[in-house]
């Protein structure tokens, strides 16, 4: 919570024992495979970035690894350990949480109900201790976003700012080891965009690994270490940042081949499009 | 810490002279049920103005009485809509156990444990409950984890335990039921009557003022905003206030002189000149309605269960995504329905004195309209037990109102078909209007 931010943080390691590895996951709907033979990692402190036209199968990899989705074949490893995750109790128990564009809170609830969904604090005589929730709540937000001041009404009045910050806190006071951010800016104007920009490099620097899928491409250039980009349920590759540019991360979302794969006709065909 | 975009300083707020409308948000008083209890008022005044007989502490008990078995239902349906299902079969379920409850006390106690054993109304009243848990678990099962809409599960209710009602009566009333049970229907025998009513509202007075107190002090604890000092006071004087009002009308009225004189035949009073006077008290329906509401609104708010009902009718896949079990929460919903069901029937099977085939017919609607005027909405993730129990004592004073005043029971549904659309159709303007 310091001025650190303008100093760039040295790549983070990605040696040794990844924080999650999705191995060989595959997911059809019907007949429609909707991810296939797909294989990534994530270490601690990095964010990896998951791109891909609409259909790609990007929020269906991240359900699996949630708990919302139950893959057809493939394994999934958390800090090299075989992992079974078939609800999303079983995802928090292994400390993966999710912030959603829309999905994440109930609207009619205020933001410690919403903090503490499904994982509330009781008394010794299991009553809800709402009082206590609202002082963990007030705490948690208070490092996050210093001027909210709204913890007794209900979210459905905050700006989308303000409920993606009560998200965010959620995954911060359950300590969570792996958040997965499903277009986390997409409903934000650009100053609360920001702000949860500044928050994903907060949550970087204290060692968790982020996994963000967005379609914007500059959310990603600007956050992501590595970039994994899928095309039609496949991973065309995953790339370190540097090694890129944001027309090459374009060309492999649009026609899913690496940069090196694509012809001159292509490329061509790509700029007029573009 | 860094300064976070979008920061304006704080408008210095100089001292102004608060308004009405500050004065009544510092009492953190919810607005639409404070307007349903002028509603309230305004409805018995006027009936006063019309017909000044009809202020009498009979009226009221009577009233609140016939209230009873809706208000018992609608604290269920609160949580059946808010968690966006809905149960159209709560009359055909109340008819069916209330017919079990005949049958039993009619035809099988008799021939086993003999009539006026003091543990008959028990055994019924438990055998009852048990038919609701079966009951709302079958139909919440269907609902929740076979995926079938709940209007067409309990629209197949309707018919279901409606037909089965006549089966197990042969198609007759079934009568009489076991006095003890009957006690459970009120009237002046089954009522707490004298010292033991006002011992009851000294009770609960001393129990709202310890929560407030508690409350404050934990408030405090945690350095959270308080309410000012004189609403504290307002809320509990009002609060006091109203409870040893209860008291005192349900005392007000006293037993007919002719059960006083047998009354005092019985247990070797003599009586006084005048005859004799035992206050009657608060009836036995109510005492039960105060309880389910009390409990209620416990499961609902002090409660995991009441928090993930309330989160799943705000966002379904939100509350999936947290982790919350979700299908058994409905199921659990439907469930606490069979037993609403199961007290309710027995409040109105002991105030007939057996089971007829028509018992509970139409309480569905009035059940739903109790909510829906109570500020349950069918979007889902809103509502309020006390609210609904208040729509319940405003739809039965229009209907008791209107009844004494002389109008049939077809216009006064009429009247109560309005007002539904009137009070939803507020609702529906405030909301949008608030966005």
């Amino acid at each position: 919570m310091t001025e650190q931010q303008t100093a760039p943080a040295p790549p983070p390691s990605t040696s040794g024992t990844p924080l999650v590895e999705m191995r060989n996951i595959n997911v059809a709907f019907g007949g429609v495979h909707a991810v296939r033979d797909v294989t990534i990692d994530l270490f601690p402190g990095e964010v990896v970035g998951l791109v891909g036209g609409n259909g790609a199968g990007k929020s269906t990899l991240t359900k699996v690894l949630s708990g919302a989705q139950v893959a057809d074949s493939g394994e999934i490893l958390i800090s090299g350990q075989h992992a079974s995750i078939a609800n999303p109790r079983d995802a928090k128990a292994y400390g993966i949480e999710c912030i959603y564009q829309t999905l994440a809170l109930a609207d009619n609830l205020d933001a410690p109900a919403n903090l503490f969904l499904g994982r509330e604090l009781t008394t010794r005589i299991g009553n809800l201790d709402d009082d206590q929730m609202e002082d963990a709540t007030r705490k948690v937000m208070g490092r996050l976003n210093p001027n909210f001041k709204r913890f007794t009404t209900p979210v459905r009045s905050l700006s989308g700012g303000q409920r993606q910050a009560v998200a965010i806190a959620r995954a911060v006071y359950f300590n969570a080891k792996i958040l997965i951010m499903d277009e986390p800016t997409a409903a934000l104007g650009p100053a609360e965009t920001a702000q949860v920009r500044n928050l994903v490099r907060q949550l970087k620097s204290d060692g968790i690994g982020i996994l963000l899928i967005s379609h914007d491409i500059h959310d990603v250039y600007d956050l992501a270490d590595r970039v994994s980009v899928m095309y039609h349920g496949q991973i065309v590759d995953t790339v370190r940042k540097e090694a890129v540019s944001t027309d090459d991360i374009l060309g492999m979302i649009i026609l899913g081949k690496k940069p090196g794969d694509v012809t001159e006709k292509e490329l061509e065909e790509l700029e007029l499009r573009g | 810490m860094t300064e976070v975009a979008g920061t304006a300083p704080e408008p210095v707020a100089g001292p102004t002279r608060p308004s009405i409308g500050d004065l009544i948000r510092a009492t953190e008083v919810d607005l639409r049920q404070f307007g349903m209890v002028l509603a309230l008022v305004a409805i018995w005044v006027a009936l006063g103005i019309v017909r000044p007989g009809i202020l009498q502490p009979v009226n009221f008990i009577t009233f609140s009485v016939q209230a009873a078995g809706i208000g018992v239902l609608a604290t269920g349906m609160v949580l059946v809509i808010v968690s966006r299902n809905i149960d159209l079969s709560v009359g055909s379920v109340v008819g069916v156990i209330g017919m079990c409850y005949a049958v039993m006390m009619a035809d099988v106690f008799p021939a086993t444990i003999g009539v006026g054993h003091p543990l008959a109304w028990i055994i019924a009243l438990v055998a009852g409950i048990i038919l609701g848990v079966a009951i709302g678990a079958y139909q919440g099962f269907l609902i929740a984890y076979v995926g079938i809409p709940s209007f067409v599960v309990t629209l197949s209710g309707l018919f279901l335990f409606r037909g089965l009602t006549w089966q197990l009566s042969g198609g007759t009333t079934v009568a009489p039921n076991d006095p003890t049970f009957n006690l459970i229907g009120g009237g002046p025998e089954g009522s707490l009557g004298g010292i033991w009513a006002w011992l009851l509202g000294a009770v609960l007075c001393v129990a709202v003022v310890a929560l407030m107190v508690n409350s404050r002090r934990t408030k405090r604890k945690y350095g959270f905003p308080l309410r000012p000092m004189w609403a504290e006071v307002l809320v509990a004087g009002i609060s006091v206030g109203v409870i040893l009002a209860g008291v005192y009308v349900s005392n007000a009225y006293h037993w007919p002189a002719g059960l006083a004189t047998a009354y005092a035949a019985d247990h070797g009073i003599a009586e006084p000149p005048g005859g004799l006077v035992i206050e009657s008290g608060i009836p036995m329906p109510l005492l039960i309605v105060g309880a389910v509401t009390l409990v209620m609104t416990f499961l609902a708010t002090r409660r995991r269960y009441g928090r993930d009902v309330f989160a799943y009718g705000g966002n379904p896949m939100a509350a999936e995504l947290a982790g919350i079990r979700t299908r058994w929460t409905i199921m659990k919903t439907f469930i606490i329905m069979g037993v609403l069901c199961a007290i309710s029937a027995a409040i109105a099977s002991a105030r007939l004195n057996g089971g007829t085939l028509d018992l509970g017919q139409g309480y569905e609607l009035y059940v739903i309209a109790a909510a829906v005027i109570g500020g349950t909405t069918f979007e889902g993730g809103v509502g309020s037990i006390p609210g609904a129990i208040l729509g319940a004592l405003v739809m039965q004073s229009l209907q008791y109102g209107l009844g004494f005043l002389g109008m049939n029971s077809p216009q006064i549904n009429m009247v109560l078909a309005v007002v539904v659309i009137i009070v939803v159709g507020l609702d529906a303007w405030n909301r949008r209007r608030a966005r």
